[in-house]
């Protein structure tokens, strides 16, 4: 377990695909910061000396990447934002409904959560969907 | 696909013509009764309150600085959920 960037610890994956585990870094920005340090993507995260990890984490303030908190925090001011306006896609995070004009008669269950089932059945459980 | 940059932000050009006429008078800024729900709210809109059709009646947007990018009709809602309730277990019995 390396320490990254601040809290981050990836494991011993390669690399490559060690940085996605850090939240605002996948795979495409990841193979980006490698690219720019030079350093081999597929060597182990715990083989990696102190200096070739300083050299990522410099690379990835260089390239200014928003990571963490930061991005959090980010995300949060953009639906603040959204809410304070009042608009149709404030009205759809506040319920919990897909965002951008899916269809919710049926799946939508990333943003509606667990099913939940509204109304008198005979057979309880029958409407959660699985025979 | 975003809309091409080269044709800038669409405004109904009545619409436009209106707030600039108002904008240019330095007069009282009176609601603009509109039905152009996809026209969107530019730095010139602001200040400005529109009276939006939504389908049956207008509602009333004021157009603030955090709304530029938007359309006036992500504000005048055409819909209205009441909620489910047709099938508890009340009426099932």
């Amino acid at each position: 377990m390396a320490r990254l960037l601040g809290v981050e610890i990836p494991n011993e994956k390669k690399i490559e695909y060690s940085l996605p585990y850090i939240f605002g870094i996948g795979l495409p920005l990841s193979r980006k910061i490698l690219a720019h340090t030079s350093i081999d993507p597929n060597i182990r995260t715990g083989e990696l000396t102190d200096d070739q990890l300083s050299q990522i984490a410099q690379t990835a303030q260089a390239l200014k990447i928003v990571i963490e908190g930061d991005l959090r925090r980010e995300q949060q001011m953009h639906m603040k934002r959204l809410l304070g306006i009042n608009c149709y896609r404030a009205t759809r995070h506040r319920r919990g409904l897909p965002v951008r004009g899916q269809r919710t008669h049926t799946n939508a269950r990333t943003r509606k959560g667990p099913r939940k089932t509204v109304g008198a059945q005979k057979n309880p459980g029958a409407k959660k969907g699985k025979v | 696909m975003p809309r091409s940059l080269k044709k800038g932000p669409f405004v109904q050009q009545a619409l436009l013509d209106k707030v600039d006429k108002m904008n240019d008078s330095k007069g009282p800024k009176r609601p603009i009764k509109t039905w152009a729900r996809s026209s969107m709210i530019t730095p010139d809109l602001v200040g400005h309150t529109f009276l939006v059709h939504n389908g049956k009646d207008f509602v009333s947007v004021y157009a603030t600085e955090n709304m530029v990018g938007h359309r006036l009709g992500e504000f005048a809602l055409t819909r209205i959920f009441k909620g489910h309730g047709a099938h508890t277990v009340k009426a099932a019995k």
